[in-house]
């Protein structure tokens, strides 16, 4: 069955909330809260994460993924190049010297943090991506948005919910 | 005296830095064309020791490094404080410092930029860069894992690269707003392709949040470590003046010392050629002189200590060098130092001061003459007043094609940071728009405790 797509602005949190949680504990056909739902703000609003409920965010376990293999690579090819180096005269020292090389396997362990950080972030975030089917440009101004996706049957009860919340304007999304 | 208004509408904020983009004041073209003027001072000094050689900088030996090496330090420095802004007050949920962070962070990224080609410049023989890359060749150019040198260019690299992708995506929402409010142009084509389709919805907050935390977690150490490392090329060596364990975080608190000022200089012009007054308010402006008074402070202190541990020490020549500094030729340079690093930010101790613009632009200005100083201070004396009487050659002076070279790099700066200040916002629009909603509902809550209370 065809999905539709439905947008709501509204003017502030406040409202915003109350037609997330009416949302969340109406039943309506074809439209799962969970999946179906997203709000669209123009700041970050921790209010939001905690009407929406628990979400699980991967990003952190890219960082500690990144950091690890940018410090172990960045060991290894410093000491696999000082191990291969050993006709260099080192006068008794040792050919692969621990402290000075903890430095840039330090400098490495940050790189790859950060490096594949902002690559979890792409991926988690799903960057780089194509406008939604529903857009206002009013959002990156001053207004919230509500996006939902719902079967043909639930779209009405969708549009009365926000309706009776005083929705500014409402968009709805052609069948296919 | 409020950090910002809690009335702004959000539009207004949205129209205001957009308008920057477009409109600024003359004074801004005054600014970028002085700035391309001084760098084409420095591209002609280049180009003529390039075809010369690099005896018309008048480096000999031992003076080796001379303004190159200091000015490298200097624009180091001047980078740490965009990290300061952007990520230990980030920690420490600093707001007020939102209005003011993108532009200390551009300027993170430019002075990188800028130390980067002192490095080429002071080789003399571009042709011959990749000889300092370390990789195992034929020709058994032996890299040295153990020179801070090397350690010096991959913490440059590492910070620098973090720099940038600290600064473009946080970036990334305001892109979003530059794309949905401007014309059809080369700029909404730049900004749809930079904004990366950012809609603000949920998802992409709560994980734009947690990395943007993460890697301020990343940027703090690693500031720590550049600078540290930049310090370990002096502290490690052998040379007098240079040896002393205190180099690391003398640094450090220089570079942030740097830094700060060159934030209230640039806060002040941007202020003012942007028509930003209602966002980079004096009273950030009087946070940010605070934040410069107790750094200068911690400087001072730094100073002391290595006066003193070098003065107390047992090292002879170590103690020649710090005499040599306040008595012989580089005497002014020293003195002028210590009275522009350590006595001049007195002055930001003294309210009235703290915001008057036209005082803080000159002592802005100035503290900086003296943080240059400092590098240039730490470099030529040591070199000039070595261990051996032969080598000691207090005569040396700068030649025009270095001054030229260091004019050079602060056009390249300032045109590099005012482009950027054109063409991307310089106020961070969405946390302003933060800082302005959180104020607001403390505000109502306040009223409302008051209301209940009567």
């Amino acid at each position: 069955m065809s999905k539709r797509h439905l947008l709501a602005m509204f003017s502030n949190f406040d409202e915003a909330e109350l037609v997330v949680k009416e949302l969340r504990s109406t039943s309506i056909k074809g439209f799962n809260p969970d999946d179906d739902l997203v709000v669209k703000s123009p700041i970050e609003h921790p209010e939001v994460e905690e009407f929406l409920g628990d979400k699980p965010v991967y990003v952190q376990w890219f960082t500690l993924f990144g950091a690890l293999m940018g410090g172990l690579l960045g060991f290894f090819l410093i000491s696999g190049s000082q191990a291969g180096f050993y006709a260099q005269m080192k006068g008794g020292k040792p050919i692969v010297p621990f402290p000075p090389n903890f430095v840039l396997t330090y400098e490495m362990f940050i790189l790859g943090g950060v490096y594949i950080s902002i690559l979890g972030f792409l991926i988690c975030a799903g960057l780089p991506a194509k406008r939604s089917p529903l857009y206002s440009t009013s959002v990156s101004e001053d207004k919230i948005a509500i996006l939902v996706k719902s079967d043909d049957g639930g779209i009405s009860a969708l549009k009365a919910i926000f309706t009776k919340h005083q929705a500014l304007e409402i968009q709805e999304e052609a069948g296919k | 005296m409020k950090d910002i208004r809690e009335d702004i509408a959000w539009a207004k904020i949205n129209k205001d830095v957009l308008v920057s983009l477009e409109n600024p004041r003359k004074m801004y073209w005054v600014i970028v064309f002085s700035a391309l003027a001084l760098f084409s001072v420095g591209v002609g000094c280049e180009v003529y020791q390039y075809n010369v050689g690099m005896g018309v900088a008048n480096l000999n030996n031992p003076n080796v490094w001379g303004l190159y090496i200091a000015t490298f330090i200097f624009w180091i420095g001047m980078s740490h404080s965009g990290t300061l802004l952007s990520a230990i007050l980030h920690l420490m949920h600093a707001d007020w410092r939102k209005p003011i962070y993108r532009f200390a962070e551009a300027m993170t990224t430019f002075s990188l930029m800028t130390a980067g080609l002192f490095v080429m410049v002071h080789i003399g023989r571009l042709w011959q860069f990749y000889y300092a890359f370390p990789y195992p060749s034929e020709r058994w150019v032996w890299p040295n894992f153990q020179s801070p040198l090397l350690w010096d260019a991959m913490a440059i690299f590492t910070y620098l690269s973090s720099s940038v992708l600290f600064l473009y995506v946080g970036m990334i929402p305001d892109l979003a707003i530059c794309r949905d409010n401007l014309h059809e142009g080369w700029r909404k084509k730049l900004y749809t392709f930079l904004a990366l389709g950012w809609e603000g919805t949920d998802r992409q907050w709560r994980n734009f949040r947690i990395t943007y935390l993460t890697i301020a977690c990343f940027l703090i150490p690693l500031a720590v470590s550049v600078h540290s490392i930049v310090a370990s090329d002096f502290a490690m060596s052998q040379q007098p003046g240079w040896h002393v364990t205190s180099f690391p975080p003398y640094f450090v608190a220089g570079a942030l010392y740097s830094g700060c000022a060159a934030i209230i200089t640039l806060f002040i012009i941007l202020r003012y050629v942007f028509k930003f007054e209602d966002y980079m308010t004096k009273s950030i402006l009087k946070k940010t002189v605070r934040l410069t008074f107790a750094i200068a402070m911690v400087w001072t202190y730094l100073n002391a200590v290595e006066f003193a541990a070098v003065w107390y020490g047992h090292d002879v020549d170590a103690k020649q060098v710090l005499i040599q500094k306040a008595t012989g030729p580089f005497a002014p340079f020293w003195w002028g130092m210590i009275f522009c690093g350590s006595v001049l930010p007195l002055i930001l101790a003294f309210k009235r001061f703290q915001t008057n613009i036209p005082v803080l632009f000159a002592v802005s200005l100035l503290l900086n003459l003296g943080m240059w100083l400092e590098r240039w201070m730490i470099v030529a004396p040591t070199f000039s007043h070595g261990y051996y009487p032969w080598v000691w050659d207090n005569d040396q002076w700068p030649s025009l094609v270095q001054w030229g070279m260091v004019m050079g790099s602060f056009g390249w700066f300032t045109l590099l940071f005012m482009i950027f200040c054109k063409v991307f916002p310089s106020v961070s629009m969405y946390e302003v728009k933060e800082m302005v909603y959180h104020r607001s509902l403390h505000l109502k809550k306040d009223e409302t405790a008051e209301q209940g209370a009567h």
